[in-house]
């Protein structure tokens, strides 16, 4: 646990002392704060949160490999991975450790978009309600997110490389619904359930459905679990 | 305090090191030499747990590396061969995070970091982002980490490579130092830094174990061959002739000197024979001036090219 807390702070110092995070950040907020205006300035605009959340979908497919794109990859390029596995150190408190210091820099980043809720309340009378659950679905979809993406940098020493596979994969889970609809039956609904989006939409809706909360926290558990793997077969290659 | 039996690695079809095992006890310092390619960086990653051996088993201070691999990692303070630091981080956090991840408590490693840097002389980089040190102070910084926790075992992979001369030196002193309170494994491809560091030098070549020895027998007991350097002023026609017929005697080279009338030669005479007072007293009843009588091993590098190549 020890271990674990030493991994957590280290990569969370790192995340704030190296640019790349923040200029990935700004970038999420600026398509945001777009996206917000567009919402609120149409006519007969809502005070919600909608126009985000719609959106953030699909920007995390690109933030979240972005954040997680250097956790074990730059760690196989500066040989620093060959240190941590030779240090009485175990591999999944490498992994849980810096998956919570990515999942740190994402809370951190989305935290900025409070600033749109704070215009809501000044300038509108918003309902809470569906504001929380919105954010509750945008915090769980994006360490599932993260949780792909921190697989996808244990595959590769590269960090590009890294990135893309995380990103295909979670095109796959925000899109599989598309596919669902060319098909009928079982095959749809199971198609269906996978797909991050629908979920997403529900709870902007201000519906929190347990087996949403459900699906993306065993998404984290699997994809962290599949991480831990991977690195153990490093050993054995 | 190191074991290793019988280990061997494949890559794929290829075996990178074949039925490897040498024993290191307490306090020796080991000498890994051979050239690029023989196996050593696959040897120093199956000793520190990174790799595991296809088969064979590896024992740090008593653990098996694959069985009770947290407990012989404990033990371990390691330097792969690219070092391994966390750029962004100045020396006193990555050395503190090192400290951390190995268990120490705050108050010990607020202790070690003090000694360490000054073992490996840091003093003036303590609150240097590592991405702007020079090679040398990097390399420094990772012995640094490897020796921070007090490692029974320290294994150190081509500690000396890529920097400059002036910094190798230091390097090697330091290393030497080093040798005091750990059992240390080096592994080298430059041969005076092995014969002058280690105790005992293990020659790899091609995954497998070429000659075991301390430096300075190597010399002679495994090239087979004993050499003697001798000065004379005389004439080199009558001088070869002469001197070939003295017992023990293989051959005869001539060294090229400048300065005119003296000659060098190299003669190889077989092993344990004693015939430097036979060859004095030759050299006198000929009346030739003889100028220097010396016996002489065979250098490292030599014995390193004669079993690396030789054996083919």
């Amino acid at each position: 646990m020890k271990n674990l807390i030493a991994i957590t702070l280290r990569e969370t110092r790192s995340y704030f002392s190296t640019p790349s995070a923040y200029i990935v950040g700004a970038m999420f907020l600026v398509l945001t704060g777009v996206f917000f205006v567009f919402d609120i300035t149409r006519p007969f605009a809502e005070a919600s949160v909608r126009g985000i959340s719609n959106w953030s979908g699909s920007f995390i497919i690109f933030l979240a490999p972005l954040i997680t794109m250097k956790l074990l990859s730059e760690e196989q390029k500066l040989g620093t991975l060959e240190l941590l596995l030779t240090s009485p150190v175990r591999e999944w408190e490498v992994v849980v450790g810096k998956y919570l210091a990515s999942l740190f820099m994402l809370l951190f980043i989305q935290s900025a978009t409070l600033y749109y809720v704070l215009l809501l309340y000044i300038f509108g009378q918003p309902d809470t309600g569906p504001i929380l659950s919105t954010y509750l679905g945008l915090v769980l979809h994006g360490a599932a997110a993260l949780s792909i993406g921190i697989l996808g940098s244990s595959l590769s020493g590269n960090q590009i490389v890294a990135a893309v596979v995380s990103i295909a994969i979670l095109v796959i889970f925000s899109f599989i619904d598309a596919v669902a609809s060319l098909v009928e039956g079982t095959a749809a609904t199971f198609l269906n359930s996978l797909s991050m989006d629908q979920r997403l939409t529900d709870f902007s809706r201000g519906i929190i459905d347990t087996s949403h909360i459900i699906y993306f926290l065993s998404l984290i558990v699997i994809f962290l679990f599949l991480t831990i793997r991977s690195l153990e077969t490093r050993r054995w290659r | 305090m190191i074991k290793v039996d019988k280990v061997t690695k494949f890559y794929g079809e290829f075996p990178a090191i074949t039925d490897l095992s040498f024993e290191v006890p307490k306090g020796e310092i080991l000498g890994f030499l051979g050239p690029n390619g023989a196996g050593k960086s696959t040897t120093m990653k199956i000793l520190t747990g990174f790799m595991p051996p296809s088969s064979g088993t590896v024992e740090i201070a008593g653990f098996n590396i694959l069985e009770e691999s947290l407990n012989a990692r404990k033990h371990i303070g390691y330097l792969p061969e690219t070092v391994p630091l966390y750029l962004e981080m100045n020396v006193s956090e990555y050395l503190s995070f090192m400290g951390q991840i190995r268990g120490m408590n705050s108050k010990k490693i607020k202790q070690r970091i003090t000694e360490v840097i000054e073992t490996c002389s840091l003093q003036d980089y303590y609150k240097t982002i590592i991405g702007k040190l020079s090679k040398g102070y990097k390399q420094r910084v990772g012995i640094g980490q490897a020796i921070l926790h007090e490692p029974d075992v320290l294994v150190l992979d081509e500690p000396t490579i890529g920097i400059d001369p002036i910094q190798v030196v230091e390097t090697r002193q330091l290393i030497k130092g080093l040798g005091e309170a750990h059992t240390l494994i080096l592994s080298s491809h430059i041969l005076p830094e092995v014969s002058m560091i280690c105790d005992r030098v293990i020659i790899i070549n091609e995954g497998q174990i070429a000659a075991v020895d301390n430096p300075k027998n190597l010399g002679t007991n495994l090239s087979g061959v004993e050499r003697v350097e001798i000065e004379v002023k005389g004439p080199n026609q009558e001088i070869i002739p002469v001197l070939e017929k003295v017992d023990h005697v293989n051959s005869i080279e001539r060294i090229p000197i400048t300065g005119s009338g003296y000659h060098r030669y190299q003669i190889s005479v077989d092993v344990g024979s004693e015939i430097r007072s036979q060859l004095a007293s030759v050299i006198l009843e000929n009346q030739w001036e003889l100028l220097k009588l010396q016996s002489i091993g065979m250098s490292l590098e030599e014995i390193f090219l004669k079993i690396t190549v030789h054996e083919e």
